[in-house]
Parts: C-alpha cells; sequence; structure tokens
C-alpha cells in the first residue's frame, strides 16, 4: 500500500522525464527508419507507420549503397577521416609542448601568454576567415588537405593547451625534482613522466578535437570551396541538402552516414567524451 | 622550474600557429573592416553604418535577440528542470545518454534530422512529417514550419538548437545539484517547505554561479550560431542570423569590407564573455 502510494506521488515526474526522454528520441528514430525504407514508401506513408507493422514494410539497404556509391558520402567518409586524424595529431602535439611549456618553464611573459591562449578560446572563427583564406589562395593551399589541417590546428590549439596545462600543472613538483637530479633532460621528462601520466586527459582532449572537426561545417565550406573531390560528410550532406532537398530516402541515408562515427565515439567513450565537450563548449 | 631558454623551443610552434590562424587575421579583419567591398579604398566607417542600417541585418540582429532570449530561457530551464527530477529517478543515466547524444552529431546532420520533422506537403497528400502529421491528425491544416515568418520558422529553427544544447545544461547542473548537501534539503523539508520552496529557496541559491556559467555559454553559442541556420533556412524569409549574413556577404557578394565589419561587430558582443573567461582562470589560479 505505502509502495503503491510513494509510485503515485512520483508519477508525475516519472511522466515528465520519460516525455520529454521520448520527445528528445523520436526525431532521429525517424530519420533512422526512414533510411531503411524504399523512395516510394517513404513518400506514401509516414514512417511511424512503418513501425506498426515491421514485418509487412519492406526495408531497403538501397538508399545506402546509392549515397555511398553514387551521392558522393562515401568519398565524403574518407575525406572527413583524412581531415580529422591528421589534425587531432597535429593539435595534440604542438599543444602538448607549449603546455608542458606553459606549465613547468619559468620564463618572463608566461602569464601574459597564458591569459592570451585563455583569450582566443572564444575568438569567432568569422574574424579570422577572409585573411587566412587570402593567405591560402596565395600560397595555393585553399582546397587542399594541408590547408585544412593548418586551419584546423590553428583554431583548436588555444583550447588544447589550455585543458593539457590544467592538467600537466596539477602534478605533483618531486616528480620533476627526482627526475632531473637522475639526469633526465626537460624533454625526457616530457616523453616519459609527463605523457604516460596524462593519458586521460589526452584522451578527452583528443576526443574533443576528432569530433569538433568532424562535425566542422564552416572551416571546410569556407577553405575546401565545397568540392566534391576534398569535401567532408558535413559539406557533402548539406550539399546533398541543396540539390536532392526533397529526396528523403537520400538525406535520411546520408545524414546517418554522417552520424555512425559520433555516436560509435559517443557510446563506447562517453565517460572523456562528456568531460571533453564541457570543457570545450566556448570554442570559437 | 629553471630549464635556461629551452621555452622557446617548446613554444614557437603554438606561437606560430596561434598568430598565422587567430592573431593577425583577427587584427587584419579589423582593418579591412574599414575598406572597400575589394579592400581597396578607405571608406572610414561606412560598412558598420551599412551593417546597423540595411534591411537584412536588421533582420539578423532582431533573430539573435530571438535566438537569445527563447534558446537561453529553454536550454538552461530545461536542464535545470532535468537535473532536478533526474536525481530521483533509478533510470537516470539512460535518459540522460539520450538528452546528450544530439551533442554528439553535427549541426548538419540535426539539421535533417529536424527538416524532415517539419516537412510540409498539401493537406490533400499524406503528411510524412511527424509534426505535420500530428497537427492533421488533431483536425488542422499542414503548417509549413520552415516558411511561416517571423514567428514560427525562427521558433522552429531555435527549438533545433535547444534539442541540440539542453544536454549539456542538464549535465553540468545535474552535477552542481548533487553538490547541494542533502541535509540542506531535508532540513527545508522538515521545517515545512514544498518541494516548489526547496527548489526557489535553497537549490537555485546554491546553483547560482553554475546557473551563470552555462548561461554565458549559451549566450556565446547564440551569438555566433551558424551551420543549423545555414542548412535548414540559408536566412530565407526572415531567419537570417548574424554568422549567417557574415558568410554571405562574403561568398555570395564578396563584399569583403561589409563581411570584416560584420564579424568585428559579432566580436565586440563576445569580448564581454573573453573577459568573463580570462577573469575566471585568473581566480582558479590564484587558488591553487
Amino acid at each position: 500500500m505505502r509502495r503503491w502510494r510513494q509510485l503515485l506521488k512520483r508519477l508525475p515526474v516519472h511522466l515528465v522525464v520519460i516525455t520529454l526522454a521520448a520527445i528528445w528520441l523520436t526525431p532521429s528514430l525517424g530519420l533512422l527508419v526512414s533510411s531503411f525504407r524504399p523512395r516510394q514508401d517513404l513518400l506514401a506513408s509516414g514512417w511511424w507507420t512503418a513501425l506498426g507493422r515491421p514485418f509487412a514494410t519492406q526495408w531497403t539497404l538501397a538508399n545506402y549503397r546509392q549515397v555511398l556509391l553514387r551521392e558522393g558520402m562515401g568519398r565524403a567518409f574518407l575525406n572527413s577521416f583524412i581531415i580529422t586524424v591528421p589534425t587531432t595529431l597535429i593539435t595534440l602535439g604542438i599543444a602538448a609542448l607549449a603546455a608542458y611549456a606553459l606549465a613547468w618553464m619559468n620564463f618572463r611573459g608566461r602569464q601574459l601568454l597564458l591569459m592570451t591562449v585563455i583569450g582566443l578560446i572564444v575568438i569567432p572563427l568569422q574574424m579570422t576567415l577572409i585573411p587566412v583564406l587570402r593567405m591560402f589562395n596565395a600560397l595555393k593551399l585553399s582546397g587542399t588537405f594541408p590547408g585544412v589541417w593548418l586551419a584546423h590546428t590553428g583554431y583548436g590549439l588555444p583550447l588544447m593547451i589550455y585543458l593539457l596545462r590544467n592538467f600537466f600543472g596539477a602534478l605533483p613538483r618531486e616528480l620533476f625534482e627526482s627526475a632531473f637530479i637522475d639526469g633526465a633532460s626537460p624533454f625526457t621528462a616530457f616523453l616519459r613522466l609527463v605523457l604516460p601520466l596524462s593519458v586521460p586527459v589526452l584522451a578527452s582532449a583528443a576526443i574533443f578535437q576528432f569530433l569538433w572537426v568532424w562535425n566542422d561545417l564552416l572551416v571546410s565550406l569556407v577553405y575546401l570551396g565545397g568540392f566534391a573531390r576534398v569535401a567532408p560528410l558535413t559539406v557533402q550532406l548539406s550539399n546533398l541538402v541543396g540539390s536532392r532537398g526533397q529526396d528523403w530516402h537520400l538525406l535520411t541515408a546520408a545524414a546517418f552516414v554522417s552520424m555512425i562515427v559520433p555516436m560509435i565515439v559517443f557510446f563506447s567513450l562517453q565517460r572523456y567524451f562528456v568531460r571533453g565537450i564541457l570543457a570545450g563548449a566556448l570554442k570559437g | 622550474m629553471n630549464m635556461g631558454r629551452v621555452h622557446w623551443l617548446y613554444l614557437a610552434p603554438a606561437l606560430l600557429m596561434l598568430g598565422l590562424f587567430l592573431i593577425y587575421p583577427t587584427a587584419e579583419t579589423v582593418r579591412l573592416s574599414f575598406y572597400g567591398p575589394r579592400s581597396d579604398v578607405f571608406v572610414g566607417f561606412q560598412n558598420y553604418v551599412q551593417a546597423f542600417t540595411s534591411q537584412p541585418m536588421l533582420i539578423a540582429f532582431r533573430n539573435n535577440l530571438l535566438w537569445l532570449v527563447v534558446f537561453t530561457l529553454f536550454t538552461v530551464g530545461m536542464g535545470l528542470l532535468l537535473a532536478v527530477l533526474l536525481d530521483r529517478v533509478r533510470y537516470e543515466t539512460v535518459i540522460k545518454s539520450v538528452i546528450f547524444l544530439p551533442m554528439a552529431i553535427s549541426y548538419v546532420a540535426a539539421g535533417v534530422i529536424w527538416r524532415f520533422v517539419y516537412t510540409f506537403r498539401p493537406a490533400v497528400a499524406p503528411q510524412i512529417g511527424l509534426l505535420n502529421a500530428i497537427v492533421v491528425a488533431l483536425g488542422g491544416n499542414p503548417i509549413g514550419w520552415l516558411i511561416e515568418r517571423p514567428w514560427v520558422n525562427n521558433l522552429a529553427l531555435i527549438a533545433v538548437g535547444v534539442w541540440v544544447w539542453t544536454g549539456f545544461c542538464m549535465v553540468i547542473l545535474s552535477a552542481a545539484y548533487k553538490g547541494i548537501p542533502k541535509e540542506m534539503l531535508e532540513a527545508a523539508r522538515i521545517d515545512g517547505a514544498n518541494e516548489w520552496q526547496v527548489f526557489l529557496h535553497v537549490t537555485i541559491p546554491f546553483l547560482k554561479s553554475t546557473l551563470a556559467v552555462v548561461t554565458t555559454t549559451m549566450i556565446v553559442f547564440v551569438l555566433k550560431v551558424f551551420d543549423i541556420v545555414y542548412v535548414m533556412t540559408n536566412g530565407a524569409y526572415d531567419t537570417d542570423v548574424i554568422a549567417n549574413r557574415m558568410y554571405n556577404e562574403m561568398f555570395y557578394f564578396y563584399n569583403y569590407g561589409l563581411a570584416s565589419a560584420i564579424a568585428v561587430i559579432l566580436f565586440l558582443a563576445i569580448i564581454p564573455f573573453l573577459v568573463i573567461n580570462v577573469r575566471r582562470f585568473r581566480a582558479q589560479e590564484a587558488v591553487r
């Protein structure tokens, strides 16, 4: 009896929470279901009707075959990796070196430099687009992968330096003192002590940078110019929205292709992922 | 720790990149904002005058303001509601994952997902968009969610932003909420306060600084909002925002002077938050 009353009192809470979760999930569910339906079915009835009679519905992979092979999403998938992986590695490497110096080396202007780095985190990218594009045009770097690697590295550095420096700075001082007494050079200490001890924060930072670049539209749009040969998933998908705006069997499949990698990262590395996102929310 | 002058070796690559991609371009954009479309003629404040008086820009300012109020209110409000309610149910983590998931995907994908939800077809055809199917099932006429200006379509875009960012607010506020000593909440209840009073007089004051952090983050996002609008309407039917105007002035009208001026306006709006960020950092350092 008491249990029942308890449950009844809590009912509104359960109701609100579950309703909100359902509202949040339904749009993505609609996308997923629709991406497996043939074009004529998709136009004839809503996706929810297919859920009602799953065995009477014809499911197909043809939409995926078409977007991957004929609508450029396969090439774009590859391009996204070609853009994202080197960028993440370069950014992390350069940021780790700088963060090490900012955390453990004394020099004049260190505080000022740190403050500049933190200020740069929130600079809107729009402030940099025109001059960088002109620089790239002059150097023949626009429309090329190295150009995007460099730009994303520059934009990602302030946040990465800040994250890593906070973690490096919290390592115990005695660790370094004993290492230097044993004759280690600063670089040895960096490689053998700092990096191995910082794996969790390096993972969070890497995941954040990876997903930021993977999901970015603006930087690729501006510096790659929207050519299908070099376009990543986001650019190709937004091109499809422009050219095939009502072909929902293709748009749903293409959107899901662009979401697969972030979803895998989200579900397999959720802890690092959340930590990275929370730290990086203000990034330009 | 003194390691001689080697620090410059460690800093050089980072300084070079920051200089090339952030510091020099920022200064150059400020300079360009005082020049004409081709950056060859000095025009003084003319670009700024145009930015603050032309009709498309005024609409963009109005829309960013609407985003600022509605988006911030809903993300922070629902984040707070979820943080408080989820603490009382046992399946908290599952729901949290569901609400946070949109943070993982791109705004482009989110835009496609919601364009599908908003799909509009004439009343004679079967509705394949969820929202219009509901409207029609309730006996209404299908609505052009992305076309009806100025309120319906702008609010429809803002809803996409809310869908993406509520999870962020929820996670941060939930962590802070769990930091409230349970005795404090219990004491208030024993003193006869109802749940609403507990929320108002214990929870809110305790979460004040976290709420401030979350709110400023949302405002910074709103000022720079671009992808959602670019993908879903590209500013058509009076849905444009500042960042999309900048992009269009740059790529469709090749007016580099005006585009730069718009970027500078965006930058000026963000400076207060830059200062807050640096201040917060200095306060943290002082505690260390």
